[in-house]
């Protein structure tokens, strides 16, 4: 029985993990490049998972084979992601640059709460509950347990591509390359005739898709309720600044720490869970201020 | 010095003036002076140059002390309980200041958000301790030793308001013009350079918020006596936000603005749930855009910036 309970909660642990991991490291990658902790990150992980919510209930509605939900969610990620990612980026956010980081965050706290309005406009306030892509796969029995095989596999397997991705195309590809250039310097990238303001959009583009996409992937397990970004945004920031802003393979290290700590907790104390992930992240910043995974920085005077 | 202090007569009296004239006003400018109490904790963190996501936290713990105290039936006062709750508050933000005061900018408000958020759930899982999600309701207190009826001390307590506003509001000024004071706007520009000076920004910063929790946890505490109910919502971090959208709608150039931008808020707020409930936070956040693009320094320094350029 202790046994049992101890799996349940690492695998619990492995799957809210991944789908934290997605949406912290869009707003790691956001803040490497742009240097704004983006608050309206939550929202798109809310619309993500309502836009591909919709698109499993068109699908159902027109008789389509229900294994297009899977392509339905990367592409609800994406449209997401770079319809109104790019237009927030383009007519807000390339504004701001230059502004005090306060400001900043006060501009994109005002970006959130126009999209919680607009998701209730749209969506209306009641709980969608759109389980498809679960019950297409069915469950698995592990040691007795039977669990689900779309949050043991699918989602850490997202999770890990993507990680895995990313990873390559930062320290291998042109484009990467330049990127962390422009992340490093924007104005000797800029002097070497990077086009910077492209790469912020795109930065913020795929960020964003990032965070829709694990909203789309939770779509297919929990029910969605108005107010589930607001407390996507603290938890994936709470994994962001445990490992150290902008630290791509660190947010991962972070978001199992995490997302493990929390399940034990949901076996444990239940009273407790909602604490452990700040705990975490109070424990750590008290030893290492700038998160994990950080690299010292020089003071300017 | 000078004109801030006849501004903010001036203002005092057009107040007493407007709940003379439309008493049904007078629940509603006192809760607009007490959040204006909170907003005013912002202003001196705005000073250094950091915004906290949080202070919904000492909001709540100066409310919640009046709820606790209240119901274990101690039959203390008005005049005792806001005292109180300011001290519970400032306690915590002593405790707390030690970890949060060491992060700058962005660490500085999201970790406060974070602190919050833990009362926050603490507020509305302990049912047997907090009342859960329905809160606590708060018996009418007695008011100055006078136990009043509803009306009359619905009055008084915008007077006690007022009065605690005013008080707090000379006294912050003259903090902030105090050496201590000026160390804040140091930490905004050059900490670096404040801390060759000898003066520790970390200490300096301390201070501030022990004293913005304080007047956030009166605040509170006077938000529980007048709406005599308080609820996790409190701690939420979405109002911790308001209290920020508040100050920068104000400005951070003087005490009065903190007033005058909760006095504006919550007005738009009473005509905004009459007429478009469901934009409530579109509003919000389109005014917060257009205040951080077209007047930086918010309401209050719009005419005063005229003036200084002509």
């Amino acid at each position: 029985m202790f046994l049992q309970t101890v799996l349940l909660a690492t695998l619990d642990g492995l799957s809210y993990g991944a789908q934290v991991f997605l949406v912290a490291v869009g707003l790691s990658l956001i803040f490497g490049v742009l240097r704004i902790v983006n608050v309206a990150h939550g929202s798109f992980y809310a619309i993500g998972a309502y836009v591909a919510a919709s698109f499993g209930l068109l699908l159902a509605a027109s008789g389509l084979s229900p294994w297009l939900s899977y392509p339905a969610m990367a592409l609800s990620a994406v449209l997401v992601g770079v319809l109104l990612g790019g237009l927030l980026e383009v007519t807000l956010l390339r504004r701001i640059y230059g502004k005090e980081q306060v400001l900043q965050l006060l501009v994109t706290f005002a970006v959130f709460m126009i999209f919680e309005d607009l998701q209730k406009a749209i969506w209306g306030v009641s709980p969608y509950f759109v389980n498809t892509p679960l019950s297409l796969l069915g469950t698995v029995n592990i040691l007795g347990i039977n669990y689900s095989l779309y949050q043991l596999v699918v989602v850490p397997a997202f999770a890990v591509v993507v990680l895995l991705t990313l990873r390559y195309v930062l320290r291998s590809t042109r484009i990467g390359r330049i990127v962390t250039a422009v992340t490093d310097d924007r104005e000797a990238a800029a002097a070497m005739g990077v086009d910077a303001a492209k790469v912020y959009l795109l930065t913020f583009m795929i960020g964003a898709s990032l965070a829709a996409f694990g909203g789309a992937l939770a779509s297919g397990s929990t029910s969605l309720v108005p107010g589930m970004g607001s407390g996507m945004i603290i938890l994936s920031f709470a994994v962001a600044a445990t490992a150290g802003l902008g630290r791509i393979e660190g947010a991962a290290v972070a978001a199992l720490m995490i997302g493990l700590g929390r399940s034990i907790a949901v076996y444990t104390a239940p009273e407790f869970d909602v604490l452990v992930p700040y705990l975490i992240m109070f424990v750590v910043l008290l030893i290492k201020p700038q998160g994990l995974f950080s690299v010292p920085q020089t003071r300017k005077v | 010095m000078r004109p801030e202090v006849i501004m903010g007569a001036g203002a005092a009296l057009a107040l007493c003036v407007a709940t003379i004239i439309a008493p049904w006003a007078t629940v509603m400018l006192t809760i607009a002076l007490a959040v204006g109490l909170t907003v005013l904790g912002i202003v001196i963190l705005l000073r250094a140059g950091q915004i906290s996501f949080g202070h919904g936290l000492y909001y709540a713990a100066g409310a919640y002390t009046v709820a606790f105290l209240v119901n274990a039936r101690l039959s203390l006062d008005t005049l005792v309980l806001i005292p109180l709750g300011g001290f519970v508050a400032m306690v915590i933000a002593i405790a707390f200041g030690f970890f949060a005061v060491r992060y700058r900018d962005i660490f500085f408000a999201m970790i406060n958000l974070a602190i919050s958020m833990v009362a926050f759930s603490l507020l509305e899982k302990l049912y047997h301790l907090t009342g859960g999600g329905d809160g606590m309701n708060v018996a009418r207190p007695t008011l100055g030793g006078v136990r009043l009826g509803r009306v009359a001390f619905e009055t008084w307590m915008f007077y006690t308001t007022l009065a605690v506003a005013a008080v707090s509001a000379f006294l912050v000024a003259r903090y902030l013009a105090s050496p201590l004071g000026k160390a804040l706007e140091a930490i905004k520009s050059n900490e670096t350079r404040l801390e060759y000076l000898g003066v520790s920004g970390n200490s300096a910063l301390h201070i501030a918020y022990a004293v913005s929790a304080a007047l956030a946890g009166m605040s509170g505490a006077i938000i529980a006596i007048v709406t005599g109910h308080v609820a996790p919502e409190f701690a939420y971090w979405v109002r911790s936000g308001e209290f920020v959208f508040i100050s920068i709608l104000g400005g951070s150039g003087n005490v009065v603005g903190a007033f005058a931008g909760s006095i504006v808020f919550e007005v738009i707020r009473n005509y905004a749930a009459a007429f478009a409930a469901s934009y409530w936070q579109t509003i919000l956040g389109l005014s917060l855009i257009a205040i951080i693009m077209f007047a930086p320094d918010g309401l209050t320094q719009l005419r005063l910036r005229r003036k200084v350029r002509p």
